[in-house]
């Protein structure tokens, strides 16, 4: 149930971003989903890839500060209210959210949203007594 | 105008003999008393007794700031500790300071030798002192403020920043004699501009400026933007603060207080003694002090010494600006700074391979430091607060062992130069 996502320390200088992409691109490692938080002096480009232990290994080789963290993707109806109630799920129990990001699937049409939580496997159990998807790793690595 | 002109003006031959008559009681006092230079005379082969002539100086080993600390914190005193009226201290690598300690009579000397500094830049019984060096631990403050009350002056111990209150102060009080780093007098110069008053307005006649290297260009800048005579200082805690050399208004090098001090210039590489008028490294052996006489003192200062006449009728010999370090220290803000000690407080977060650069910059007037710290495993975390808390936790425990305030920047690895696989730790950027 959970999603190995791929993290890399950014200085804020131009052509970085770039460079991570290229290297993945380099070693046909396809990017599935992405997001940025950034602070005036560097930033984190977080990733989900279809192969993440092969992109840890080649951005290690090229030198960058990677990290990989497990995250879950939930399932998320594609309507009005559809992420407030996974939230509602997760705030009755008290787990907070580190930070989320969405992405679309191309199939279903649905969205995809990751989260990243310290309580990893309460936030599981939670969810899914609720009665909301989450993907296998496996399953999001492929889309 | 001289402080002490007996000793100030000695013939040379005579101010040799009185350094040679108390070279000999301090090397006795020190192997009567100090267990660490027993055992180092010992180890050369030395006794007191062997100590007749200023050539015999050269038999003696050296003292670095490596035996301060090992000795730390009172073990190279030479008095019992109810002798001892002060310390003083300066920071150190791994957060244990270097420490210095003095007698009753060790203030006096000191104070006298301040006393001599304040008459050579003018200063009289009428005069008012703002002392904008720190007060504290650091030599600077307590060592110019005694000068002045022993002079008879008028002290105001201000200490630094607070910029707004220093310009109120000196145009209130009719300050005369300015006492401060020199970056610090041209910030308060440029301070005092914009707050649209006129120099000439003010009362300031003479500036004391040290604790870090300047130029003849800053001086030029310093005398006409304040509208005095500035004057360069030299001193460290280890021989005993400020007031170890002293600039005349011939702005022709520092008086050496000989009668006081043995220098000495080396070749850093071999430690072999060079003649005058040669560039190396100042030694330095105190002749008077109690608490912590030293012997052979490796300053790190790069000089020249000159013993030609000096149209001051003073007799000591002078030494130049100081041009460089024959160490990796910096000394930023008044503050000495050294990389490791930067490396000390990364290695304490868990970095067990610190790359790190120490960039320092002059920022207008006033020195400013960012530290680059590349980023490792162990520290990168894929949440942003808890890279920012680590920056925050650095910053203050970097403020809390260097005593200055440091930006903190995160880099990728590899960002900071390696030459043949020895990391750059130091980039500096001032034009001073």
């Amino acid at each position: 149930m959970k999603v190995k996502q791929i993290s890399v320390f950014l200085e804020n200088k131009s052509g970085r971003l770039a460079q991570v992409t290229r290297v993945l691109g380099d070693n046909n490692i396809n990017i599935r989903a992405l997001s940025i938080a950034d602070t005036t002096d560097f930033g984190i480009l977080r990733l989900i890839v279809n192969n993440p232990d092969s992109a840890y290994r080649v951005l290690k080789e090229a030198g960058f500060t990677v990290s990989t963290t497990d995250v879950i993707a939930v399932e998320v109806k594609d309507d009005p209210g559809g992420l407030a109630k996974v939230l509602e799920i997760l705030q009755n129990v008290h787990i907070n959210i580190e930070y989320l990001y969405a992405f679309l699937q191309k199939a279903t049409n649905a969205a995809l949203v990751v989260f990243r939580v310290e309580q990893l496997d309460e936030a599981i159990k939670v969810l899914q007594e609720n009665n909301v998807s989450i993907l296998e790793g496996s399953k999001v690595y492929s889309l | 105008m001289y402080w002490q002109k007996e000793y100030e003006t000695m013939p040379r031959e005579q101010l040799k003999d009185l350094q040679v008559e108390r070279l000999k009681q301090t090397v006795q006092r020190v192997y009567d008393y100090v267990p660490f230079y027993r055992n180092s005379f010992d180890n050369a082969g030395i006794k007191p007794g062997d100590i007749n002539s200023l050539d015999d100086l050269q038999k003696l080993p050296f003292t670095t700031k490596q035996d301060l600390r090992d000795n730390y914190p009172f073990g190279l005193f030479a008095v019992p500790m109810d002798k001892v009226v002060r310390i003083h201290a300066s920071s150190g690598t791994t957060g244990k300071p270097t420490v210095v300690g003095y007698t009753q009579e060790d203030i006096t000397n000191w104070s006298d030798l301040m006393a001599r500094a304040l008459v050579m830049a003018g200063g009289t019984t009428s005069d008012v002192v703002q002392n904008a060096y720190g007060y504290g631990l650091f030599t600077g403050g307590m060592g110019v403020h005694y000068g002045a009350e022993r002079l008879g002056a008028t002290v105001v111990p201000i200490s630094g920043g607070n910029t707004s209150r220093q310009i109120m102060l000196m145009r209130d009080f009719g300050t005369t004699i300015l006492t401060c780093t020199p970056s610090y007098a041209l910030f308060l110069g440029e301070e005092i501009i914009n707050a649209g008053i006129d120099p000439r307005d003010l009362k300031l006649k003479a500036g004391i400026f040290g604790a870090e290297p300047w130029s003849e260009r800053m001086r030029a800048q310093l005398e006409a933007k304040l509208n005095i005579m500035a004057l360069d200082i030299y001193g460290l805690s280890e021989v005993m603060g400020p007031g170890v050399s002293m600039e005349c208004p011939e702005k022709n090098g520092m008086h050496i207080f000989e009668d006081h001090f043995i220098a000495e210039i080396i070749d850093p590489e071999t430690a072999k003694p060079l003649p005058y008028g040669e560039p190396g490294e100042l030694v330095l052996t105190s002749l008077t002090k109690q608490a912590l006489p030293i012997i052979r003192y490796r300053t790190r200062d790069i000089t020249v010494l000159r013993e030609d006449k000096c149209g001051c009728g003073r007799t000591f010999v002078r030494m130049q600006r100081v041009t460089g370090r024959t160490d990796d220290m910096l000394i930023i803000r008044g503050v000495n700074v050294f990389p490791s000690q930067i490396e000390s407080v990364l290695l304490e977060f868990g970095d067990t391979e610190p790359h790190y650069l120490l960039v320092v910059d002059r920022k207008g007037t006033l020195d400013d430091l960012e530290i680059w710290v590349e980023i490792s495993d162990k520290f990168f975390s894929d949440k942003v607060r808890a890279l920012e808390d680590l920056e925050k936790r650095l910053k203050a425990r970097i403020l809390s062992v260097l005593g200055i305030s440091a930006r903190i920047k995160l880099v990728e690895p590899r960002t900071i130069p390696r030459s043949e696989g020895k990391a750059k730790r130091v980039m500096d950027k001032r034009e001073i």
